[in-house]
């Protein structure tokens, strides 16, 4: 169990909780953050950019901010 | 159909009521209710999904047995909005079996991110069908689509069970009516392959590239606004100084020298301002209207949100403030792209300090005439830096008190050609905006400067017996401390109007022209007064049409005078700052 900060570029993983506000978890689910989503860190943005992260077929940028508060296991 | 959401509809319709049913020859469970419809209570039923009336599968076998052997009164199929031309075949393959039918488009939320547009009143005259759009998930359209159904009964004839049966031998129609309907009535941008956009990704945002191909292609855009907006801007003027030699000075040729000045060098002055911003805004709204519909926008925001999430603002924030380098006027109407009010009156306070083109010329001008040709570059790009540096400021001073209330979670959409009717329609939609709300507050702006340049009656035009030079003199004592005297307050008077103004009016003011005319300003002026006013033309206001924009963009005149007090003021800082220190210590 990782934030899903942590997870290494290319690597897959599965999610498993959001801890977050009424409004991120709102945002995370409408664009198909589910717990059992299978999901993938696609790539990392220099100097603490966003990440890129897949989700099935959607394609999602958001901040390692936000990101430390979605945990993942592999 | 199966995964289109047809059993969220189903159960926000029927609530908790919904209970197995029993129909003879069926032999699963299949949930019905009675529901209120309209005036009726109906039966609803939730048949298995099933992606071809005629296929063999268990499922599909039951839905023919049912819909053969039930007197149905309506078939309402539910379909994804997103997935239309895969879909919509089953409703064509309903309707030519002759029943009753109805088509729910669910998701019409993710459709319509897609760019997918549909025409739901041609589509259902293709089909010979109603069509509704709705979200069952989030609730949307459920009213309308209930409506609709309702209408649908009391109106769609029955059709004997018999007819059913028989019909449902005929299938071939159906392919050809599925294409039919699409090209009539649906409008999919074409979308490029997963693989395609992957591979493209990797170039545009690679760790070491993506950053300055996004400046190269922001230049790009930029260069290519200008090369084809200033012929536009220069015909426009040239049209309406024709209208004005031809028609309008000869009407005016007998009118008092005030009434004529009012009506063509104030009311008429503004128009052709107002016009002059026309092809702009349209060139910039197309390249824009690509960049965002291509997916590249999205990139963009990745690229440079580091930054930008320091200062409360978004990456695409950034992308609008580069645009202001070109025009704030069309910079701060494209912060329309941004849900969230907060983020979007952030963004709308620094896009007025970007050094756009117009502030740009004067720059050139005075740099040319105080500067030694080596250091003139540097001089300019100083400028330039300054930019950022206020908006920098603007933006930490000011983020407290625009939140945004929209957590950064974008989508990076697989990169898709933008359909040409698609951003024709928007841009030529932003123009319309424009013209609409920003016209009358820019010929009134403009009028105003007139009246101050030229009232009192008998005083010498932008000199400083005018009211224009009375309030240069009132502002003196605030103004002196930072080298800028009288005449200049009226250049920057004049400047309000729009920056470029600012030159034509130093002619006006000193009663030189050209190299006359810097000459005469390097005379007067050193370099020290020089920086201090270009540092004050940089920050102080905007010219009167950003100010329309930002009022117009912000539903707020509060706002715009929020946004404008803070201008003068953050420009007096500055310019108050340099001017001082450059003199103790001897300059």
């Amino acid at each position: 169990m990782i934030p899903l900060l942590q997870l290494a570029t290319g690597a897959d993983a599965t999610l498993s909780a959001i801890h977050a506000d009424a409004a991120l978890r709102l945002r995370l689910a409408a664009m198909g953050f589910r717990i059992g989503q299978r999901i993938r860190m696609v790539r990392k943005g220099v100097f603490a950019g966003p990440l890129h992260v897949r989700l099935g077929t959607t394609d999602v940028i958001l901040r390692r901010s936000q990101a430390r508060q979605i945990v993942v296991v592999r | 159909m199966p995964n289109t959401g047809k059993s969220t509809f189903f159960n926000r319709v029927t609530g908790a009521s919904a209970r197995v049913g029993n129909w003879p020859g069926i032999t699963v469970d299949l949930f019905a209710s009675k529901v209120l419809l309209g005036a009726d209570m109906v039966e609803i039923v939730d048949l298995p999904g099933i992606y071809d009336l005629h296929g063999f599968s268990d499922d599909e076998r039951i839905v023919r047995h049912f819909l053969e052997d039930a007197a149905v009164d309506l078939v309402a199929v539910v379909i994804n909005a997103s997935q239309i031309d895969r879909q919509l075949g089953l409703a064509l393959q309903l309707r030519h079996v002759g029943l009753p039918t109805a088509l729910l488009l669910n998701m019409a939320d993710e459709a319509k991110q897609r760019g997918i547009r549909i025409d739901t009143g041609t589509l259902a005259l293709e089909l010979g069908a109603p069509v509704a759009l709705l979200s069952a998930k989030h609730g949307h359209g459920q009213r309308e689509a209930m409506a609709m159904l309702a209408h649908a009964l009391s109106s769609v004839p029955r059709v004997p069970i018999g007819a059913v049966r028989a019909q449902l031998a005929a299938d071939d129609r159906i392919d050809v009516d599925t294409a039919a309907a699409l090209k009539a009535a649906v409008d999919i941008p074409e979308r490029m392959s997963e693989q395609l956009t992957d591979r493209i990704d990797r170039v545009l945002l690679h760790p070491l590239l993506g950053l300055p191909l996004f400046f190269l292609l922001m230049l790009l855009v930029f260069e290519g606004v200008f090369a084809l907006g200033e012929p536009l801007q220069r015909a426009l003027q040239w049209v309406f100084e024709g209208v004005r030699t031809a028609a309008l000075n000869p009407l005016f040729a007998y009118a008092p020298a005030m009434v004529r000045g009012f009506l063509l060098d104030g009311v008429w002055s503004g128009v052709v301002t107002v016009a002059a911003f026309v092809p702009l805004i349209i060139l910039f709204f197309l390249f824009m209207a690509v960049v965002e519909d291509s997916g590249y926008l999205s990139r963009a925001a990745f690229l440079t949100d580091a930054l930008m999430a320091k200062l409360g603002l978004d990456g695409r924030s950034f992308v609008m403030m580069l645009m202001g380098f070109g025009c704030n006027v069309p910079a701060a109407m494209g912060t329309r792209i941004m849900r969230s009010r907060g983020l979007r009156l952030l963004t709308m306070m620094i896009i007025p300090v970007s050094l756009c083109s117009a502030r740009l010329q004067v720059f050139l001008f005075l740099t040319a005439a105080i500067f030694a040709p080596a250091q003139a570059p540097l001089v300019i790009f100083s400028l330039y830096v300054m930019s950022f540096v206020a908006a920098i400021v603007t933006a930490i001073v000011f983020k407290g008190r625009f939140r945004s209330d929209e957590p950064f979670v974008l989508e990076l959409p697989p990169y898709r050609w933008p359909t040409l009717r698609q951003i024709v329609l928007r841009a030529w939609h932003e123009v319309r905006h424009f013209l609409r709300r920003a016209t009358k507050f820019i010929v009134g702006g403009v009028v105003l400067i007139w009246l101050l340049t030229n009232l009192p009656a008998g005083a010498v035009p932008g000199s400083t017996d005018t009211l224009a030079g009375m309030l240069g003199r009132l502002f003196q004592p605030v103004l002196a401390p930072l080298g800028i005297d009288e005449r200049l307050t009226v250049a920057l008077i004049f400047g309000f109007v729009a920056k470029e103004v600012v030159i034509g009016a130093f002619a006006v003011i000193f009663g030189f022209e050209g190299q006359a005319l810097a000459s005469d300003l390097a005379a007067r002026m050193d370099w020290v007064q020089a920086y201090s006013f270009m540092l004050f033309t940089l920050i102080y206001t905007p010219c009167l049409s950003t100010v329309a924009a930002l009022r117009a963009e912000a539903r707020s005149s509060g706002f715009a005078l929020i946004s404008v007090t803070w201008s003068i003021l953050l420009a007096w800082a500055v310019s108050f700052a340099f001017y001082q220190l450059a003199r103790h210590f001897g300059y």
